[in-house]
């Protein structure tokens, strides 16, 4: 495990090349009356001596849908998983700043990270189910963090996680033949599965459309629309209409630093800056 | 123009079937010595092969005797070498892959290539001198310590390469599910390589099987059964080949000739047991 250098607040935070971020969190919070559930404060993020991220701040009202969008190396990505410390398994790395997770610190030492990752569940943008079975792969979680008290509860909650990743009715009958098996966008489903297994209260998606079809794409994004009743949900998306389609809040991010943040609709009407408008029009990324 | 084209055209159409043609050939030559080394074998050994040799005692010249003992030898060593030497190169292997990444797994690492190389009379000796020496006698559990040491290497590296082709994506899937690292290496990342190191394991195992140099200085050989009496000389078939190679009689070459072909279709019967239970499951 890296060394992690953690919670250092930025006293003086340096002027970015770029505008200040213009957001309308505040007039967003007073609408949907959602409180904060994800409060980033100037976040800096190091491979090794390369900076990826530059004194990002941004808040993540409850159960609401958020995108992240912005051309490829721009820093999303990472960015998103600096928010159950994924980024922790990978040596040399290092935050600076702070993210806040219902107003704790997820950075402070002593935070347990295996807890985090058990509230911030996360599915990636290639699928990886285990080598097990369908239903091994949803018990996963379940088993080790011991949220099942006995084998039917298991059954049950197995059961559950694949109706809400709308994948039951296509496994139930072979729950027991291996997730390998399975298409490319029911792995996926299968992959959101076993993270809503765990009722995760955030759910991080880094591209999770990105490698399947139109139908499978739509399914997923039926279903994230479908999710965010009850999880917070924060999505990573190279694709804009994608971003238009589901999410609620946006963000667009650029060599690594956070332009603008704002709802998506008038993200994608009426942006702040020239930059996002630019790349939201198609004119580079 | 045309022409030019053409005649470069020509060209790699000869490069490229000469090409192919030297290396069939050479592959062609490998599997012929290999094919003719069998061939030989079967013929020599075939002779004097029949159940009672596969389950006597060795005798006096003229009197018949077989190579149950060596059989019954070869197996109790190469279990004892599989218990001591597996788990051990195992456990080396997950270190190196899962959690060394400092100078002392480079070091380990290092050490592990090196010893792969040394030569297994080298193990037989050093064995002897830290088994046999103070123990004042030749024994079962000198060889099988000798094959371990012959083996730990090897499964180490093959352990190690197996787990490190397990993507990062499959840890991370685990990780992101609030699950523990050594969860992660028992639970996910183990059971992902399982195949392979299980595959490298027998190959081990067979490889093994047919050492002749460590058991010389360690178990000896004996011309009678021994079981379990681990602390006592043990007959191994690679030994009972060399002692009857060796000897002046036409009998007991054809004995080893015999042996040979016996030890030959356990290690084949190994590398299918491999095929076999390695197939995939998941």
């Amino acid at each position: 495990m890296p060394a992690m250098s953690t919670s250092t607040p930025i006293t003086a935070a340096p002027t970015p090349a770029v505008p200040e971020p213009r957001s309308n969190n505040e007039r967003q919070t007073v609408q949907r009356v959602a409180p904060t559930k994800i409060s980033v404060q100037n976040e800096n993020f190091f491979y090794g001596r390369t900076q990826a991220l530059y004194d990002i701040s941004l808040n993540i009202p409850e159960r609401i849908v958020m995108a992240f969008i912005g051309p490829s190396g721009c820093g999303k990505s990472t960015f998103l998983r600096t928010l159950n410390r994924m980024n922790d398994i990978i040596p040399g790395t290092r935050v600076e700043g702070q993210v806040l997770i219902d107003e704790r610190n997820i950075y402070a030492p002593g935070t347990d990270v295996v807890d985090l990752r058990r509230r911030v569940g996360m599915v990636f943008q290639k699928s990886n189910p285990f080598p097990k079975s369908i239903y091994d792969n949803v018990a996963y979680g379940l088993r080790i963090n011991r949220l099942a008290a006995n084998r039917s509860e298991l059954n049950e909650r197995v059961e559950q996680a694949l109706k809400d990743a709308v994948l039951w009715s296509e496994v139930k009958d072979r729950l027991k033949q291996s997730a390998l098996g399975l298409s490319g966008g029911q792995q996926q489903r299968l992959c959101i599965a076993r993270a809503l297994a765990v009722r995760p209260e955030v759910l991080l998606m880094d591209e999770p459309a990105s490698a399947l079809d139109p139908i499978a794409t739509q399914k997923i994004e039926e279903l994230i629309v479908e999710l965010k009743k009850q999880y917070t949900i924060v999505i990573v998306t190279h694709n804009m209409q994608q971003a238009a389609r589901v999410s609620d809040q946006t963000a667009f991010f650029w060599l690594g630093k956070l332009i603008e943040i704002n709802p998506t609709e008038r993200m994608f009407t009426n942006p702040n800056e020239k930059l996002t408008e630019d790349y939201i029009t198609g004119r580079f990324g | 123009m045309e022409h030019t084209v053409r005649r470069a055209d020509r060209r790699r159409r000869i490069v490229s079937s000469a090409t192919g043609a030297i290396t069939a050939l050479c592959a062609l030559f490998a599997v012929a010595m290999l094919g003719l080394i069998l061939g030989y074998i079967v013929w020599r050994g075939v002779g004097s092969l029949s159940f009672q040799f596969l389950i006597a005692e060795p005798q006096p010249v003229g009197e018949g005797g077989g190579i149950g003992n060596a059989i019954v030898g070869s197996f109790t060593m190469l279990m004892l070498a599989a218990a001591i030497g597996l788990p051990l190169g195992i456990s080396i292997g997950i270190y190196l892959a899962e959690l060394g990444g400092g100078h002392f797994a480079s070091a380990v690492r290092f050490i592990t290539d090196t010893l792969t190389g040394v030569p297994s009379i080298v193990v037989g000796v050093f064995v002897y001198t830290i088994i046999v020496l103070p123990m004042q006698r030749f024994s079962a559990l000198a060889g099988g310590v000798a094959l371990a040491l012959v083996m730990i290497p090897i499964v180490a590296r093959t352990t190690e390469e197996m787990i490190r082709l397990v993507p990062t994506s499959m840890r991370e899937g685990a990780l992101a599910l609030g699950a523990p690292q050594w969860r992660v290496t028992l639970g996910v990342v183990l059971p992902a390589a399982a195949s392979g190191i299980a595959t490298g394991a027998m190959l081990a195992v067979a490889r093994v099987s047919g050492e002749t140099a460590p058991l010389l200085f360690t178990a000896l050989g004996s011309r009678f059964f021994n079981f379990y009496e681990l602390d006592q000389p043990m007959a191994s078939l690679t030994v009972q080949i060399y002692n009857y190679a060796i000897s002046p009689y036409d009998e007991q070459h054809a004995q080893a000739w015999a042996a040979t072909l016996v030890l030959m279709t356990l290690i084949l019967a190994i590398n299918i047991a491999v095929r076999f239970l390695t197939r995939r499951r998941f």
